[in-house]
């Protein structure tokens, strides 16, 4: 294989590391600061007595689930009164509402899938103040709610996690917004448009016009890779030359794709003291993404079936990187789109650099499996991580049954309670997707929305309704927005954010009632090499045996077509 | 009701704080900072006018330029709405795509390449590109239409090839990504040999 390739892939897995171990430790700090800053102080005494107080579970949990459902309701007023507005230099319409509802929720829940094309349905408008916004305000909530979760692990005898605004408002300030000023300087200096001139239009060489959208793109591109949102400000998202211009930008790109779900590993091993544990949980999370790439890269260096019977070159060397060209861009080449699709499935991110539709059946099966394992290989921003807790529930329970001795996990005793909570968040979701997989492959209106018929059709339908329940994004694109597709995935997208996020929570309370416990010697050791075989094949076993069938429907029968 | 009206103070004050101010900042910064590339890296003849973007493909079908990639873009090469072509690796339509296409560039390059066959086409030439507007070909691609542009530009063929080393873009850094030759920087570096 390619060793620049190959060298691209380990030097991206050692920046990652370098960056996530020091941005764990402050983010660490920023969560657990005593001190209120002068914007909080002023917050606090704005929204009155008590506002900046400790909140239990269900307290901290009923304030996301209002704030997001107000969210919602702004986010959809604006795109369906956009052509009132300011900031539309291209005069485009109101998005119809089952397209502009998909979107709010899409948005809130940060997922940003997308049935619409940026550039020619979304005014400036609709793109900075409602788009934007909440790839910070949804990655933000994602974080927040995830700090209070850690907070439950690590307090004892305790009934708060935390304060929402406060929590909010410190991801936001101290996290997001200096990470994305950095990286939408970077993606500036590489040639991402960031400006407020109207669409350009030149006369080509051959004396036709072209238009070229362009717009504030940097800055949105920054926070969509940064906050695990992942909508494009262009129609094809990161494979467009001007969201990523070159193999620089590329590389920036996915590193904040993984950035802060990987250091949120460490912000979690400095929260509870448990450094090496978290170091397990990032180890299990770190061998299921370096699988992926060995699975993805060689699969589409290979080529796909039509391209290998084609006769055409498809050999890497000589001047090009060869493979599965199909949908995929020159600068990157095979190797800077394999590493971009298995990171952006794993962490519930969504952007893509290439399209996925026409990745091969092995190829595109890996994305495909990734999200059902739940977005929980470094995961959305905050979202993975607490994912990440139900299943090393279900880890520490299964060794527990093992040995016959009540699982414990941090200290803490886990009970029936916390048992339920963990199968509730862990199974839920697939067994959501797979459900609307089956309704809209019996119903026609779901069979409307196919695009490549046959068995890949097949494949289109379960990845949308995949991304959609886990709050990725990404698409085997050919799947088409109608009315039923588009209020259909509404449900799964605000299912799919808010009943683990609020397991979650109710986990976090429970543990934070808990007292410690003393290890003993028949204590499960989490902080081992045998707790990342356990906590990969509990993964295995769980998900991956659940979307088995249905891979078989899909990729595996046409991976076997000729 | 609370936190109803604290959610709602929230809301206007981030649409203000992520909506407004930090892209007019950061719109601010790259206006001064970088006003070429922050406005859509644009190329402009030497009367001015707009021919085109170094990071959006055009369409040539002319035989005196460098042809791009295919697109799947309505018309190809809109840079105004990308779009994936979402054919699957099976596709019976893919495979019909990728014949025509090929048949068509043997076809072009054959008179002036005797012996070039399909084994000789590099895969770029004949899909389309994420984007549909991939500004890049593959420096086996370049090679490939070199002889074509050298005779009908009645040029001498390592004039061409050095333009074609002089447009490529190298590895970001010498090692991020792939090599590919800017099409619409080449041609017009062409034009402005002259050799009409």
């Amino acid at each position: 294989m390619l060793p620049s390739g190959i060298g691209q892939i380990v030097l991206y897995s050692v920046v990652l590391i370098a960056l996530a171990l020091p941005l764990g430790r402050y983010m660490a700090w920023i969560y657990t600061r005593e001190r209120d800053d002068v914007v909080e102080r002023g917050l606090f005494r704005l929204f009155g007595r008590g506002s900046g107080d400790e909140q239990g579970w269900k307290q901290y949990g009923g304030t996301v689930v209002a704030f997001s459902g107000l969210f919602i309701l702004v986010v959809y007023g604006i795109q369906r009164l956009q052509h009132h507005l300011p900031l539309n230099p291209d005069h485009l319409a109101a998005v119809q509402p089952h397209i502009a509802l998909n979107t709010a929720a899409s948005f809130i829940t940060n997922t940003n899938w997308q049935y619409y094309g940026g550039e020619y349905t979304m005014s400036y408008l609709t793109q900075m103040a409602d788009l934007a916004v909440q790839n910070f305000v949804s990655a933000a909530v994602g974080m927040a709610v995830l700090a209070a979760v850690v907070r439950g692990i690590a307090r004892r005898s305790s009934g708060t996690l935390g304060n929402f605004w406060r929590d909010l408002y410190r991801s936001l300030v101290y996290i997001l917004l200096p990470l994305a000023a950095i990286v939408t300087v970077i993606l500036i200096t590489q040639g991402v448009p960031q400006t407020f001139h109207a669409h350009a239009t030149a006369h080509t060489l051959q004396g036709a016009t072209q238009t070229i959208a362009r717009g504030p793109a940097a800055s949105q591109i920054a926070i969509k890779q940064l906050g695990t949102n992942g909508g494009g400000y262009y129609n094809s998202n990161s494979g467009v030359p001007f969201e990523n211009p070159t193999g620089l930008s590329n590389f920036v790109e996915m590193l904040s794709i993984l950035l802060i779900p990987a250091a949120q590993v460490f912000m979690f091993g400095w929260m509870v003291v448990a450094r090496r544990h978290a170091w397990m949980v990032f180890a299990a999370m770190f061998a299921v993404f370096a699988l992926g790439v060995a699975v993805n890269l060689p699969a589409e260096q290979h080529g796909s079936q039509v391209l290998r019977n084609s006769g055409v070159n498809i050999t890497m060397g000589h001047g090009q990187s060869g493979g599965n060209m199909q949908d995929k861009e020159v600068r990157f080449g095979q190797a800077d789109t394999a590493t971009w699709t298995v990171a952006t499935s794993d962490a519930s991110n969504g952007s893509v650099n290439g399209g996925f539709d026409a990745q091969t059946p092995v190829g595109g099966a890996v994305p495909l499996v990734n999200l059902f394992l739940g977005e929980v290989i470094f995961g959305g921003v905050g979202s993975g991580l607490y994912g990440m807790f139900f299943y090393i529930l279900i880890a520490v329970f299964v060794a527990g049954l093992m040995v016959g001795r009540t699982p414990e996990w941090l200290g803490k005793k886990i009970e029936a309670r916390e048992m339920k909570l963990a199968a509730l968040g862990a199974l839920f979701v697939p067994t959501m997707v797979l459900a609307m997989t089956a309704v809209a492959i019996l119903t026609k209106s779901g069979l409307a929305s196919v695009y490549n018929h046959g068995v890949h059709g097949f494949t289109e339908t379960l990845y949308a309704y995949d991304s959609q329940s886990n709050n990725n994004g990404s698409a085997f694109a050919g799947y088409g927005a109608t009315s039923f597709s588009a209020s259909f995935g509404t449900v799964a997208l605000i299912f799919g954010r808010f009943v683990p996020l609020l397991a979650a929570l109710a986990l976090g309370g429970s543990l934070a009632k808990k007292k410690i416990v003393p290890a003993s010697a028949g204590t499960f050791r989490t902080d081992g090499g045998t707790f990342v075989v356990l906590l990969v094949g509990v993964i295995a076993l769980t998900a991956g045996l659940m979307i088995l069938p249905a891979l078989t429907l899909g990729p595996i029968v046409e991976g076997l077509m000729h | 009701m609370r936190t109803v009206v604290r959610s709602l103070v929230v809301i206007v004050a981030t649409t203000l704080v992520f909506g407004f101010a930090y892209p007019a900042i950061m719109t601010g910064f790259a206006s001064v900072a970088f006003p070429g590339k922050s406005t859509g890296s644009l190329i402009h003849d030497k009367n001015g006018r707009t021919v085109g973007s170094r990071l959006a493909a055009q369409a040539f079908t002319w035989p005196r330029y460098f042809h791009e990639r295919p697109s799947a873009t309505v018309p190809a090469y809109n840079a105004g709405a990308t779009t994936f072509d979402n054919l699957g690796p099976t596709s019976p339509d893919l495979a019909t795509f990728v014949h025509d296409q090929a048949a068509a560039i043997l076809k072009l390059e054959q008179p002036y390449n005797p012996g070039l066959t399909i084994h000789d086409i590099p895969v770029d030439a004949v899909t389309t590109s994420a984007s549909g507007i991939d500004p890049d070909i593959s420096p086996a691609y370049a090679q490939l239409q070199a002889r074509r542009v050298a005779a009908i530009r009645h040029l001498p063929l390592a004039t061409v090839q050095t333009l074609i080393k002089r447009n490529t873009d190298a590895r970001s850094l010498g090692f991020l990504g792939e090599p590919g030759v800017n099409v619409l920087e080449l041609n017009v570096a062409l034009d402005k040999l002259g050799g009409k």
